[in-house]
């Protein structure tokens, strides 16, 4: 099923609403344009999904081929790449990967009391290209890319429902276990970036995504129509835009919450648990209150 | 009537001696096992019950989570993330810390307003209803400094936001609020130091709440419990005995909670949070809309209805201070709610007020939004000022059963278990 978030119709009926009780300034402006953010069907989404870890490998390739020029993720270490519940690549290969990481761990101080630059193993972070957050907004011409460890769970879609239909879409959402709103938003930005219309004003080096509050974004478009990145023939799809931005979103999603299969693996155990045993307690209350009326 | 006779017999010797010197076995006896409960209660009352076990669980899940966690501004975002990743279960305790205060919160406003549906903040309950009321504002601080504890960016600007409130003091006596705001801080801006400070009464708090809820039980085993009919226990065919009728029927309440409870912790862990605080705190960045966590939003929406800050503060806190003096705001003679035919509307109108405060909380401060907000901001007021002490003296309630027993089993019958009463 997919649900606009936005839900155009919706916002214009609330607009009109604002507008007719409003006793101050109305909101819309244009930086309040809605987003456009449209829910997608995750293999991790609701109450029984878990991660396609092929897709998970397929999303590796993308973020280390595209985002990890800009991009790294200080949470989440080279072996983690390797272990269930994830992308496990085989303990062979993440070796090899740490060892020809292109981004070297400053460690130490040595012996000597000097700090030394080393390639990371499997216990260490996966580094991006910059030593700190100064480093990276002196050359990204002030602009700081974030570290993607935790990004699609520190990101969401805007609900805009108005305020009647607010509380079902609320509950609908808790009933159906929709926590993926920061990977609904993500695949919305990477396949986002359009032309600017006519009646907005672009700043110096920004770029227009309609997915992006105010849609003025600093980084330069990472994937497009032309450039994607190409899979392996075993690798269970064929890159395009879509699916480079799909795929990465997963990964993402995976360094964000690496125990979510654990987790709702587990939380039907005990769900199961909890119902059946709430069940027999009822019962023993009918039980002992069939003494009295009450 | 709870000021019940003990049946408590010691059997073995070891009982003999003990009842003698120190009586627990005769206090849990009569607390806990004979102890008269109405026949009629529903289940809103197994709300109590339910609170306890998230007392209990709260303070549990954060020794353990204490363990692990580091309280600075440099290490505390980065200990939560280890805690996620790389702690035992830590995953698992994490939510259930963090939902459990959402839930403890869902719990304490149903039972809440349950006192406020059946009156059972009347005489002889207003010693009870006031711990009750302290309880909840000590839940709401506890609350507040933990949320400081992950150090994201909705910690840091929650925290800034709300102790700034105090500088609204500046307006009554120049310099008082910055004096008493850069005390709270421990210097002259939000920082590790008024984190590490916020950390060690975070842990202090559910100790006092502990002792308030001690209070609070004993308070009720005076006076005894409400029921739906608002009238008191009168002859021992009105009650059952605590164990096992009462236990029973609050261990179904507590485990059907309990399956809504660990639905979110296990399929829904972040839906009650707020995405920004995944972004570490950052004192140079303000996040778009500030808003706090779903239980605080109906005063969030007070505060922001008042157009003047100092006046903001005292309504947020008036809000809840008001609630001290409902005993004595209701002039109605009748407790349950049940048999007050206008008092029902004007309760409904009182709860929808308090959503609808919720869900304008959660909206930017603007236009409409703040329209309504002082619009139900106004009501929540009027609803304790005006309309309950107005409806009591103007409605004709309905009328109201003799006894609790006359009420389940009807006049005819009642007479029949008065008899089997005197005989058995």
């Amino acid at each position: 099923m997919k649900r606009l978030v936005s839900r155009g119709g919706f916002a214009a009926v609330m607009t009109a609403a604002v507008a007719f009780a409003a006793t101050g300034p109305v909101l819309a402006a244009d930086e309040h344009a809605p987003q456009h953010v449209e829910r997608l069907d995750w293999a991790f989404a609701g109450v029984g999904g878990q991660y396609d870890r092929a897709q998970l490998q397929r999303g590796f390739q993308v973020f280390q081929q595209v985002c990890t020029a800009c991009h790294g993720l200080k949470y989440v270490r080279f072996g983690s790449l390797a272990e269930p519940g994830g992308p496990q690549f085989p303990l062979e290969a993440v070796k090899a990967l740490a060892a020809s990481w292109p981004y070297e761990i400053t460690d130490g101080p040595n012996d000597e009391g000097k700090m030394i630059e080393r390639l990371p193993g499997l216990a260490d972070p996966i580094v991006g290209p910059y030593k700190n957050d100064k480093e990276a907004r002196s050359v990204q011409g002030g602009a700081l890319p974030p570290d993607l460890s935790l990004i699609v769970k520190a990101r969401k879609a805007e609900s805009h429902a108005p305020w009647y239909t607010h509380w079902f879409w609320m509950l609908a959402d808790i009933a159906t276990a929709y926590q993926e709103g920061g990977a609904d938003y993500l695949y919305a930005l990477l396949t986002g970036y359009e032309e600017a219309p006519a009646s907005v004003e672009m700043a110096e080096g920004m770029y227009y995504n309609a997915a992006f509050p105010g849609h003025q974004l600093a980084m330069s478009p990472p994937l497009s129509k032309d450039f994607f990145i190409e899979y392996q023939p075993d690798s269970g799809a064929t890159g395009s835009l879509d699916q480079n931005a799909k795929d990465v979103t997963a990964f993402l999603a995976w360094t964000a919450d690496p125990r979510l299969d654990t987790r709702k693996r587990l939380g039907w155990q005990v769900l199961l648990y909890l119902l059946i045993t709430t069940l027999l307690l009822y019962a023993v209350k009918k039980r002992i209150w069939a003494r009295v009326k009450h | 009537m709870a000021a019940h006779e003990s049946t408590y017999e010691p059997k073995s010797r070891f009982g003999k001696w003990m009842d003698v010197r120190l009586p627990i076995g005769r206090l849990v006896h009569d607390q806990l096992v004979d102890f008269p409960t109405p026949r009629n209660l529903n289940y809103l009352w197994t709300f109590g019950g339910i609170l306890s076990f998230f007392l209990m669980l709260q303070i549990l899940t954060g020794i353990v989570l204490a363990m692990h966690y580091q309280p600075s501004a440099a290490d505390a975002f980065d200990s939560i993330v280890r805690i996620d990743r790389d702690v035992n279960f830590g995953w698992l305790l994490r939510p259930l810390h963090a939902v459990g205060a959402s839930m403890f919160f869902l719990a304490v406003y149903i039972h809440i307003f349950r006192g406020l549906y059946y009156g059972s903040y009347k005489a002889p309950r207003e010693i009870l209803w006031i711990i009750g009321v302290l309880i909840f504002v000590a839940m709401m601080a506890a609350a507040f400094l933990g949320y400081s504890l992950p150090w994201g960016q909705m910690s840091f600007w929650a925290v800034t936001v709300i102790t700034n409130l105090f500088s609204s003091l500046d307006d009554v006596i120049p310099g008082l609020g910055t004096a008493v705001v850069q005390w709270l801080w421990g210097g002259y801006s939000v920082s590790g130091v008024t984190l590490n400070r916020f950390f060690s009464l975070h842990y202090l708090l559910p100790f006092v709440i502990v002792g308030l809820v001690g209070l609070h039980i004993w308070a009720l085993h005076v006076v005894g419990q409400n029921n739906p009919t608002g009238v008191d226990i009168k002859t021992k065919s009105d009650a059952v005995t605590f164990y096992p009728y009462a236990t029973s029927k609050d261990a179904v309440g507590i485990f059907g909670f309990m399956i809504l409870f660990l639905w979110f912790v296990f399929f829904l862990p972040d839906y009650l949070g707020h995405a920004d605080n995944y972004i570490p705190a950052d004192p140079l960045v303000t996040p778009p809309h500030i808003v706090p966590e779903w239980y605080f939003l109906p005063y969030y929406a007070i505060l922001r209805a008042i157009p003047s800050k100092l006046f903001g503060v005292i309504a947020i806190f008036s809000s809840m201070g008001v609630l001290l003096f409902v005993p004595w705001l209701d002039t109605s003679l009748v407790r349950s709610t049940k048999y007050r035919p206008l008092y029902k509307w004007f309760f409904w109108l009182f709860v929808f007020s308090c959503l609808a405060l919720g869900y304008l909380g959660s909206k930017p401060a603007e236009g409409a939004y703040v329209f309504w907000a002082r619009v139900f901001t106004v009501y929540y007021f009027a609803h304790f000022l005006i309309v309950l002490p107005l409806i009591g003296l103007i409605e004709r309630p309905k009328s109201v059963p003799g006894s609790i027993t006359e009420d389940v089993l009807g006049p005819a019958e009642t007479a029949g278990a008065a008899a089997a009463g005197k005989k058995g």
